[in-house]
């Protein structure tokens, strides 16, 4: 049996999981725009907010993923077993490219159209909605591309605190010594995760050619 | 009083205490174009955002049609007053269209009333609507920006004109043909105008009175002919750049 043989006796299985998978990074997107979009505007507004909260997303991003799912199992209400301690591992992970493209997508719209701007009489959310996002929206959601591959790639490790997902072939694979059943999580992985990026890479050209 | 602009011993400094403009104080009588002259750093562009409050002075007072700006909303102040920056500062994302129509939607204007307006405005800056209306600002050449730039800064039909070294970056030609344009505008609309340039040749062509900045300071204020013959050295150097 080769791995596609694995995969089709195993269809319905690496169905589910699938879309487990898809759920996680899902839910952990929405909620990493649902944080990060608004964290990294307000950045630009006050700008002395930006070092540390840069400085806490980047630190995250160092953790080992494995590491951080472990030290979240312990923590009350946000940890334990399952798909929340993968959720806000995966959120922890997700935001650094989100903050930090929406704050230097927004910093680099040209002060003189900024300035132009404020000039005419707009308000400072006028100025935010109509133009700083309308241009930054290439470089923002470059970050969003970014975040969501590697959530792809991160959430296979979810399976380890019980979260499920194509991770789950890949840890039974190892513990089974059998790289045909780490293919059969790892392909459809790599699969999520291409399409993921050529379909946002898609989305980003359109919107940069602003 | 019954001047438009006045300011009343206006001082700026920035954070560190440098003092950007040192105790300026003059009147602008309606529809009367100063032009402020001065070498980079003199203090002209700040004098500019003291007027529609992109900044505020740090002491002293700045007033618009009689009220101090600061007890003016700084966007209603800021509407009354149109803007027009060097390189137009033209929304990227904006068509021609939108860009000039920036102002009345803001002010939510109807439809109908801002296409035409927009139209009108075109005309008037020598743009033929049905060829430029729906262009992007990257597909109009410098001086074209530029006459849509002021297209905008006039489609509310402000009664008071900022303009900062507007056609400061475009080629000699194109800027001596918008300059003479500029003038003819000038002359049809009834716009109180102050005008800032380091450009000499410009300060005669389009100011009824010029004034010229250094260090932060007003050396002084007169009408063209009378700067022409100003004894300050500052002054002299600008005149002789001209001849």
């Amino acid at each position: 049996m080769n791995v596609f043989d694995v995969m089709w006796t195993n269809r319905s299985q690496v169905l589910q999981l699938t879309i487990e998978h898809i759920f996680l990074v899902a839910v952990s997107m929405a909620i990493a725009l649902a944080i990060g979009l608004p964290l990294g505007i307000l950045m630009t507004r006050m700008p002395r907010i930006s070092r540390p909260v840069l400085g806490f997303a980047n630190v995250v991003q160092t953790i080992p993923s494995l590491a951080l799912f472990g030290f979240l199992i312990p923590i009350p209400f946000i940890g334990g077993i399952g798909a929340r301690t993968a959720i806000v591992a995966l959120v922890l992970y997700s935001l650094l490219p989100i903050i930090r493209n929406t704050f230097t997508g927004i910093s680099g719209v040209d002060p003189a159209i900024r300035e132009a701007g404020r000039g005419m009489g707009m308000t400072d959310s006028q100025l935010l909605w109509q133009v700083e996002l309308p241009l930054a929206m290439g470089v923002i959601f470059a970050g969003i591309r970014t975040a969501t591959v590697v959530a792809v790639g991160v959430a296979t490790i979810a399976a380890a605190v019980g979260a499920g997902g194509l991770g789950m072939f890949i840890f039974r694979g190892v513990s089974m010594v059998d790289g045909r059943m780490i293919l059969a999580g790892a392909i459809p992985s790599a699969v999520l995760a291409l399409a993921a990026d050529l379909g946002l890479g898609a989305v980003e050209k359109r919107l940069g050619r602003i | 009083m019954n001047s438009t602009i006045a300011f009343r011993n206006v001082r700026y400094a920035v954070g560190g205490g440098r003092m950007l403009i040192h105790d300026v104080s003059f009147e602008l009588q309606r529809d009367e174009t100063v032009v402020i002259l001065g070498r980079s750093g003199s203090g002209k562009t700040t004098t500019l955002k003291l007027i529609n409050r992109l900044l505020d002075p740090t002491s002293g007072e700045v007033f618009v049609e009689g009220k101090s700006t600061g007890e003016w909303d700084p966007i209603r102040l800021r509407r009354h007053i149109g803007y027009v920056i060097q390189d137009a500062g033209l929304f990227p994302h904006f068509t021609v269209e939108r860009n000039i129509a920036l102002v009345p939607s803001l002010e939510s204007w109807p439809e109908e009333r801002i296409r035409s307006r927009v139209h009108e405005m075109l005309e008037l800056v020598g743009l033929p609507p049905g060829v430029f209306a729906k262009r992007f600002p990257r597909q109009l050449s410098g001086g074209e920006r530029q006459r849509v730039g002021v297209a905008r800064a006039l489609a509310a039909d402000p009664p008071i004109l900022l303009l900062d070294e507007p056609f400061g970056a475009l080629d000699p030609i194109t800027r001596s043909e918008i300059q003479k344009e500029f003038r003819d505008l000038q002359k049809r609309l009834k716009k109180t105008i102050v005008f800032v340039t380091h450009d000499v040749r410009e300060a005669f062509l389009l100011g009824t009175r010029i004034g010229l900045m250094k260090n932060g300071q007003l050396l002084a204020l007169l009408p063209a002919d009378d700067f022409r013959k100003l004894d300050h050295p500052e002054a002299r150097a600008f005149v002789e750049s001209y001849s």
